[in-house]
């Protein structure tokens, strides 16, 4: 009991201490809480035309001002941050939760045929450009946010698989392990308690910096049109939109550009700060 | 003339003092030894004098090389010093060489650093390796580091240290990575190379037995400071500073055993067990070759007995270890622990792999630096399996194996990062003890820790054997550990055992050629004291 207090009360010390961290998280919270914010309000509907109003600048009445219909730029944001958020998310948790365990097995039968098969198929993966792929899917299931999201986690599939199974090679050797397999742990057990927690800090990383490549994924297959389709707003398709008009209403191209940019930044500095947190070594010698 | 003399040699780190007025002086042709544990400054005091220091170092005092001061001096300088006028010979041959450069080059590189033309420092490589005992005709220079023994390698790096004929040769624990047959033979040739160039030698290492037969003068360090220099001879007669008394108490540590009368159960009994690695193809259709690490070895432990393995690397030692904890099949014989027979390929069941546990070499690998040592500690319990203790049993079980090395109940909530290398080794040990097993396989449990360290935990074992009726199989490369806690000792040699019995008698009187040889290249404390 004292035990996880202690735990507890080291680990809030050492987030707190760790700049990036605090930097990170609260870009994301404020990323998140705005597509939490969307489901309950926006200035104005998203979707409701305006034409009198078009290409307004950044005005007290629309903050982020209006698009060539004249709908408002900030609500299409914040119902825009859902689309490309959730995408992002849910495929780095495909990503996570197919590949992590694949390369935590291959690892275990290391030189096995098994081990083999598992990476042969992802190298298969790997040899197709990830935008490639996309489309392909796409055009064949039909353009949609779904289809986005099966596109970009099926590309994070041999990513986490490498990653893992390569950390992971390096530490079967470890005298822990051995020690543990003194004790009597199969292969599984070894994975799950002595592996998995020490190569948790590259995988967090890789997992941030995944995320805001899904983000930017999202916002590509947008531009080409194969992501949400209209009205359904996304980061990507409002730049898209934007294209025609940077000379005309350049904050049209600048705003979902700054939201997408400030997002990843924020991402991967929470993932930095997550690393050194992590460490129960890097955080006694902050203490 | 004096050929080094540092006086009042002063060392801080970021604002940490590293060393204390270090005085000492290197005559040309002699060879000085610095004996030291971990952290006593003593390489530290060699990069001083090779002005090698981190950026963040601050030094006063003197260090004269022929009566030039190099404290001061522009990196331009220093740069023509070293490697000239000073050579350093590192632990690690495989990490001070290039893996990609041929053995050839990378001696002939110092050269060419000098300006020396390509085909006369070709030449002259030729020339430097010869004299380190690697002949052209039989080691062609396009070899490369990986294709060498450590002991050539390590005769590789001594070639790039002398082939500019510096003055003074500084080597750093330069045998402590090589078995004791290859060191005696290392340090023979550096003795020699001395003689031969009348170069000054600074000899750093922890081994007390292996200076005494070596130096002409040493100095004791610890914590930064010299506590205790002068002549060999001299200092060995008198151990002036109660440190040095303990230095040499610890390196011929003995420690006292009063073992139960021996039981006359068998805990462990291997009857010719063949290991065998399978090897690469030579060709698509050729049959699979094997190597045989373990080749029909045959060895019995009875209950509360301590047995010996010793033998250099390579000599399958590790392997035989890792077969009797099961961890990898056996291609031939059986191994029984203590009365069940294990399946060759699965290794031994749950129940007979309680009565067995191992410690390891490294403290620092040897446990996950993600969990506490209590969940460390109690780890082995997952061989009980739904009978394992948990709740209040478990915590006491815990505090009862901590306390039984020396460490406090209150460890239990740490983690392993918090511990030092003693201390980490005991808490591996109260690892092993916690189910209690018969036997415990201690793979090299001590090699990596300090004379003084290393007595302490030999004092536990010898203590818990005697107490708790365990038995050990003890395997080293160290025959002076070995003879010190062992009753009956076995000799391995490429697999195969060559001599075993009591451990005195193997030791006072060896038959096998072998056995004789190891032991004659063991760097002995008394000699040199006498």
């Amino acid at each position: 009991m004292t035990d996880a207090i202690a735990t507890r009360g080291s680990m809030r010390r050492a987030a707190l201490a760790s700049p990036s961290f605090v930097a990170g998280a609260i870009v994301t919270v404020l990323f998140v809480g705005m597509a939490v914010l969307s489901f309950i309000w926006t200035p104005y509907d998203y979707a409701a035309q305006d034409i009198p109003n078009k290409l307004k600048g950044l005005t007290a009445a629309h903050w982020f001002g209006t698009d060539q219909y004249g709908r408002d730029v900030f609500s299409q944001i914040l119902v825009g941050s859902r689309t490309s958020i959730t995408v992002a998310f849910v495929a780095v948790t495909v990503g996570v939760g197919i590949g992590v365990p694949l390369g935590l097995w291959a690892a275990a039968r290391n030189g096995s045929l098994l081990d083999e098969i598992i990476m042969r198929a992802n190298d298969l993966i790997f040899a197709f450009p990830a935008l490639l792929i996309a489309i392909l899917i796409t055009a064949v299931f039909g353009p949609g946010a779904v289809n986005a999201v099966i596109a970009i986690g099926i590309f994070n599939i041999p990513v986490f698989a490498r990653l893992t199974r390569g950390a992971a090679l390096s530490l079967w050797p470890r005298d822990f392990v051995l020690a543990a397999r003194v004790a009597g742990k199969g292969k599984a057990e070894i994975s799950v308690e002595h592996i998995l927690p020490n190569i948790l800090n590259t995988l967090v990383v890789q997992v941030t910096i995944q995320f805001s490549l899904g983000i930017l994924a999202e916002a590509a297959l947008a531009y080409v049109g194969l992501g949400a389709q209209p009205p359904t707003p996304s980061w990507g398709k409002m730049l898209a939109d934007s294209q025609t008009l940077v000379s005309l209403a350049p904050h049209l191209a600048i705003i979902p550009g700054l939201a997408i940019v400030f997002t990843v930044l924020g991402l991967n500095l929470l993932g930095d700060g997550l690393r050194d947190i992590f460490d129960p070594q890097l955080r006694r010698s902050r203490r | 003339m004096t050929l080094l003399r540092i006086e009042n040699l002063k060392l801080e780190i970021a604002g940490i003092p590293i060393l204390r007025d270090i005085d000492l002086a290197v005559e040309a042709g002699k060879i000085v030894g610095i004996i030291g544990e971990s952290g006593s400054g003593k390489s530290m005091t060699a990069l001083s004098v090779m002005q090698l220091l981190p950026g963040a170092a601050t030094v006063s005092g003197s260090i004269k090389l022929d009566g030039n001061e190099l404290i001061g001096q522009s990196e331009r300088t220093l740069n023509a010093i070293r490697g000239r006028d000073i050579g350093m010979v590192f632990q690690e041959p495989m990490t001070a060489l290039n893996p990609l450069m041929t053995i050839g080059d990378q001696v002939a590189e110092t050269l060419r650093l000098r300006g020396v033309s390509k085909a006369e420092a070709e030449a002259r490589a030729d020339e430097t390796l010869t004299r380190v005992g690697l002949p052209k005709e039989r080691f062609p220079r396009t070899r490369y580091p990986h294709e060498l023994s450590g002991g050539q390698r390590q005769r590789v790096v001594i070639a790039m240290a002398i082939a500019l004929k510096p003055r003074l040769l500084i080597a750093d624990e330069p045998t402590t990575a090589l078995d004791v047959t290859t060191q005696a033979r290392i340090v023979d040739l550096l003795k020699r190379l001395v003689s031969e160039d009348g170069m000054g030698m600074i000899f750093i290492t922890h081994d007390l037995g292996l200076v005494a037969g070596l130096a002409d003068d040493i100095a004791i360090m610890r914590r930064g400071e010299i506590v205790e220099s002068g002549e060999t001879r001299h200092v060995f007669a008198t151990l002036s500073h109660p440190y040095s008394r303990a230095l040499l108490e610890a390196s011929s540590h003995q420690p006292a055993r009063n073992p139960p009368e021996p039981a006359a159960n068998t805990v462990l009994s291997v009857q010719d067990v063949v290991r065998d690695y399978p090897l690469a193809r030579k060709s698509l259709f050729a049959p699979r070759q094997a190597f045989r690490a373990v080749n029909g070895v045959s060895l019995s432990i009875a209950r509360g007995e301590n047995v010996g393995l010793v033998g250099e690397s390579g000599c399958g030692k590790s392997t035989l270890a890792r077969a009797i904890l099961g961890l990898e099949p056996v291609q031939g014989g059986a191994i029984v622990i203590d009365g069940s027979v294990v399946d060759r390929e699965k290794g031994p069941d749950f129940a007979t792999r309680r009565k067995i546990q191992a410690v390891f070499q490294d403290p620092y690998a040897s446990f996950n630096p993600r969990h506490r040592v209590g969940r460390l500690v109690s780890e082995p319990f997952h061989l009980l399996g739904n009978a394992a203790p948990h709740g209040p049993e478990r915590d006491r079980r815990v505090v009862k194996a901590l306390e039984e090395v020396g460490l406090a109940a209150a460890d239990a909530d740490k983690y392993i990062h918090e511990f030092s290398g003693g201390q980490r080794q005991r808490i591996a040990i109260a690892r092993a003890l916690i189910i209690e097993p018969a036997l415990i396989v201690l793979d090299e449990a001590v090699s990596a820790l300090d004379v003084s360290i290393r007595a302490q935990i030999l004092d536990l074992l010898a203590d818990l054997s005697d107490r708790l009726q365990l038995s050990y199989l003890f395997i080293s490369h160290d025959l002076t550990v070995v003879r010190s806690i062992t009753d009956r000792v076995l000799v391995m040699r490429a697999g195969e055992i060559v001599e075993s019995g009591e451990t005195e008698a193997v030791f006072s009187n060896p038959q096998h050629p072998y056995t004789q040889a190891l032991i004659a290249a063991t760097p002995r404390l008394a000699g040199a004291t006498a």
